[in-house]
């Protein structure tokens, strides 16, 4: 390999693991076993045992793997080097004391099937935990069962379901259609889908909300189960309609579920059960800040009314006197969404989150996330488009419309910010804007940042008119350069093999 | 609030910008009559002291904790090398995300192509994904894909799976049209009861068990393996105990179509049951039908080879209702772990690690039914988990070892079987000593003389 520039680590492509494997390194040991031996015939027939001495699995020393993995992380942007701003995704600050009370022995070495006696601190905490995000959202029955947000909307529209079949009997059957805005997140109509819904797309007005004329003929066509709706909605803007938008469909025998990814709007501020929701799901790796660790894992509790307390997954968590209990006496429930209760590590990080806020803190990070998007929405608002003008909240959304003309789409802009060091917006999404840009700041960002960021943008709006290849050709900064996506998907290489080439081919 | 950067004067200069007097014009956007107008009724803000202060109090409560236990049934106390914890806790790998885009995200995109690599060698099948939640959502995915690519209607799965993932998948398929069908155990060996497969027909899209299944026994799954060919079924094979890769055959290497495991065992702490990884593998053929995420091989224009999450056609933000599954995010994190702890472990680690665990289940097994009054009511082999049947009730022995002894003897299976009262689960692994094994099976004798 030629190496034609300084780089962080010798090796500017860092093998795999397995082209690193060399036989007789080892990075472990263990005791000596430590009892009478016993054939091993005995104990499993050669017929069921392994035959291919873990053919591949390589074999490194211990500093082999530590270097390996540090050098890779090299490659990474995080929230630690600087402003993350995906938009949706919430990359707040994710805080170190949270990570040192998740660690401690008394929760990280406690099994689940420990008897309830011997676990009664973990099932206060998560007691606690349920209590807070019900007093957060205003919607007092809490399950933190599911493992991610999409795993919450599933259980979500699953209440609704139940709810249905209960409520309606038989006739459950006539009320199967979802009403889904086409600005939503794919993974809601997913969701709709599993929980036997069919899906009907609300469309959005020139201002980005709702389509209040549109929704009212979708629930008259009949046969509405309910709404998925996203407030602050996708393109963030709050649904100034809400409670009316919550009235419509409970008047057409409808219930509402709320998609609680853009909740970091919101808290302290305005409760979702005051709207007029029936359930929402919330994302703790968005909210309330648990690590989004390179995608997961995650928690999505899900708050419901009292009227959808029963459907609940079991077991539920509940208090009786001064202990905590399972319970898993629920009849109606929609039954468990997941082994266990759920990713109680990321609970107790939420519940650290909380209590480290206080009311107080978790209201001044909601102004201050919106104060940020408002900032950034306020300085860009002449170098790039802004369809909506209504006040964003947590987020901003602009389009590529000015830069297209001349040749520059929204993903050469997301790929020269990288130039600037810092990570790309969401793009291309929500659907219904063209060339979208999504850029969340989150409260974790000052205003030094803020500006540097502020003057990334408005300097690649300036190089998109002096020198729009230098932008068509961004990054130039990266280790490597915009990857042929389409060959991959067209001959998917999904493995290592033995004799596979995978180093570089100008290598 | 020290997580926010901004002081209040650089907030109040901020507003006056955006042509604000206060931060309250923020929400003017909110309706009044739906903002909340007073403070949430949570806690004041705490300390980092107080913070610390409160959680070890609740942690200390957590007494099971401390104590020598033999707790297995889907969640495992294993070693976890030092370095696992330490490289995870990386910034550059806990504070980014999915990696969507792969020039600032190589190091995620590398170590997901890693962890493919591994869970194919050691599940022995073509193509594996970038994790799932857990194993028993991977199980109920798995149900679903398997309807999608045989388009049949009904799942015959095994009685010895994992109650909590048999409960999970009937969670995810009451909607659709999936029927599933339970196949009983042979109370003699603890395992699959073969003349009960006949539930094997042409409707029938998989067949599913679990080894070693949930009283610890091993599966013939060769035979099962045929046995669901023969009508047109998948065959998917369930793995809660991860170390078993080190020494049993490969569910591939025995016929498997779609394997799905839960990876706790690698190097995660039981954490109460979570976050945990599942794993997710399946043929070649099916790979487009398969859920979750994937990292494959790409190269850029001047040839480096990079990686890309690929084919996303499959996935909903593209495909929407039509999306082979709601699942967004994997367990990035924890699939790291996962693959930290087997590249330190390595073939030789991973193969001893699989042997001790065998061999101390052994010793503890022939240990317990030495006992007068105690023995071990299934005869299949079995991996480092057995049923251990008692002269009375097994919630009243385990309570009485527990609050006697400080021993949590094993899991009492009248918590899932009704009508097995006196029948408990013990699980021994590399993390328990000789020692610890000999005072169970002291305690066990006192208790119930």
């Amino acid at each position: 390999m030629s190496i034609k520039k300084v780089t962080q680590h010798p090796t500017q492509n860092e093998e795999l693991i397995f082209d690193r494997s060399q036989m007789g390194r080892v990075g472990y040991r263990l005791p000596n076993l430590d009892v009478e031996e016993t054939n091993i015939d005995d104990i499993l027939p050669q017929e069921l045992r392994r035959d291919d001495d873990l053919a591949g699995v390589p074999e490194v020393s211990e500093v082999d793997v530590i270097r390996h993995f540090t050098r890779m992380s090299t490659w990474n942007f995080s929230i630690d080097l600087g402003m993350y701003p995906l938009g949706s995704c919430t990359m707040k600050y994710n805080s170190r004391l949270n990570e040192k009370v998740a660690r401690i022995a008394g929760f990280a070495n406690l099994h689940p099937l420990a008897p309830e006696s011997e676990a009664q601190g973990a099932l206060e905490l998560i007691y606690k935990l349920q209590e807070d995000l019900a007093e957060i959202t205003g919607l007092k029955g809490v399950s933190l069962q599911p493992a991610a947000g999409a795993h919450g909307e599933m259980t979500g529209v699953m209440l609704i379901r139940a709810f249905l079949d209960k409520r309606d009997g038989e006739k459950s059957r006539e009320r199967r259609v979802m009403l889904i805005p086409d600005s939503a997140h794919g993974t809601n109509p997913a969701s709709a889908h599993l929980a036997g819904f069919t899906v009907k797309t609300i469309r959005s007005t020139a201002e980005g909300l709702t389509d209040m004329e549109h929704l009212k003929t979708l629930c008259e066509e009949g046969g509405v189960a309910g709404l998925m709706l996203t407030n602050p909605n996708t393109v963030g803007i709050f649904e100034t309609n809400i409670k009316e938008i919550c009235d419509i469909i409970h008047e057409a025998g409808g219930l509402v579920y709320m998609d609680g990814a853009n909740m970091n709007a919101l808290v302290g501020v305005a409760r979702p059960g005051d709207f007029g929701v029936d359930v929402i799901h919330l994302n703790l790796h968005k909210t309330f800040s648990t690590p989004h660790g390179g995608g997961g894992p995650g928690c999505g509790p899900c708050c419901c009314t009292a009227e959808l307390e029963p459907f609940l997954p079991v077991p539920r968590v509940i208090k009786e006197d001064e202990n905590y209990k399972l319970d898993f006496n629920r009849p109606e429930s929609i039954g468990r969404v997941k082994a266990f209760f759920g990713n109680f590590g990321m609970m107790v990080r939420a519940l650290a989150y909380i209590q480290t806020h206080g009311a107080e803190g978790l209201r001044e990070a909601t102004e201050a996330a919106v104060l940020n998007a408002r900032y950034i929405g306020h300085h860009l608002v002449e170098a790039f488009d802004k369809p909506f003008k209504s006040d964003s909240m947590h987020e901003v959304i602009f389009s590529h419309k000015k830069q297209s003309r001349k040749g520059v789409h929204t993903l050469d802009i997301a790929k020269r910010l990288i130039d600037y060091g810092f990570h790309p917006m969401t793009i291309y999404f929500p659907l219904i804007v063209e060339g979208a840009m999504l850029i969340e700041p989150t409260e974790s960002v000052g205003r030094q940042d803020l500006d540097a960021f502020i003057d990334a943008m408005k300097s690649i709006a300036q190089e998109t008119i002096d020198d729009p290849e230098l932008v068509i050709g961004a990054p130039h900064s990266t280790r490597i350069g915009r990857l042929d996506e389409a060959t991959a998907a067209r001959k998917p290489v999904l493995r290592w093999k033995p004799d596979m080439e995978t180093l570089s081919k100008s290598a | 609030m020290r997580y926010i950067p901004n002081s209040p004067e650089e907030r109040d200069e901020m507003l006056k910008i955006v042509g604000l007097n206060s931060a309250d014009e923020l929400f003017r956007s909110i309706p009044n009559d739906v903002q909340l107008n007073r403070a949430l009724d949570v806690t004041a803000p705490l300390s980092e002291i107080e913070v610390i202060s409160e959680m070890e109090k609740l942690a200390e409560k957590n007494m099971a904790a401390r104590k020598t236990s033999f707790l297995g049934a889907g969640a495992y106390s294993h070693y976890s090398p030092t370095i696992v914890d330490h490289l995870i806790q990386r910034s550059e790998f806990f504070t980014s995300y999915t990696p969507y885009q792969p020039e600032v995200t190589q190091g995620t995109l590398q170590y997901i192509f890693e962890f493919q690599t591994l869970v194919c060698q050691l599940t022995g099948m073509d193509v594996a994904n970038a994790s799932m939640y857990d194993g028993s959502t991977a199980m109920a995915e798995a149900f679903l894909m398997a309807q999608r690519v045989t388009k049949r209607d009904k799942v015959v799965i095994a009685e010895t799976v994992h109650p909590e993932y048999l409960a999970v998948a009937k969670t995810y398929t009451q909607h659709g049209d999936l029927k599933i069908e339970t196949v009983h155990f042979d109370k003699e060996s603890g395992r699959i009861l073969s003349d009960d497969l006949d539930k094997l027909d042409a409707q029938t899209a998989a067949l599913v068990v679990q080894s070693p299944n949930f009283f610890g026994c091993v599966e013939d799954l060769q035979i099962l393996a045929d046995k669901a060919h023969e009508v047109g079924a998948l065959f998917i094979v369930v793995v809660t105990e991860a170390i078993s890769f080190g020494l049993l055959k490969s569910p591939g290497a025995c016929g498997a179509d779609i394997v799905v495991a839960e990876g706790q065992s690698f190097g995660i702490p039981l954490s109460y049951g979570g976050p945990y990884v599942g794993l997710f593998a399946c043929k070649d053929k099916y790979v487009r039908n398969m859920p979750g995420r994937l990292a494959g091989i790409a190269y850029d224009a001047k040839g480096n080879r990079g990686f890309v999450l690929t084919l996303a056609t499959r996935e909903q933000h593209i495909r929407r209702e039509k999306a082979t599954s709601n699942i967004c995010t994997n367990q990035g994190l924890i699939a790291l772990a996962a693959t930290i702890y087997m590249e330190t472990m390595g073939k030789r680690g991973l193969q001893e690690v699989a042997m001790q665990n065998a061999q101390k289940a052994a010793y503890a097994s022939n240990r317990i039914s030495e006992i007068e009054g105690f023995s071990l009511p299934f005869s299949a082999p079995k991996f480092n988990e057995f049923v251990v049947r008692a002269p009375k009730p097994a919630e009243e022995i385990l309570a009485k070892l527990t609050n006697e002894k400080g021993i949590i003897g094993g899991l009492s299976l009248s918590r899932y079987y009704a009508k097995n009262p006196n029948d408990f689960l013990v699980c021994v692994t590399e993390l328990n000593t000789k020692e610890q094994i000999d005072n169970l099976v002291e305690g066990l004798r006192e208790i119930s003389e």
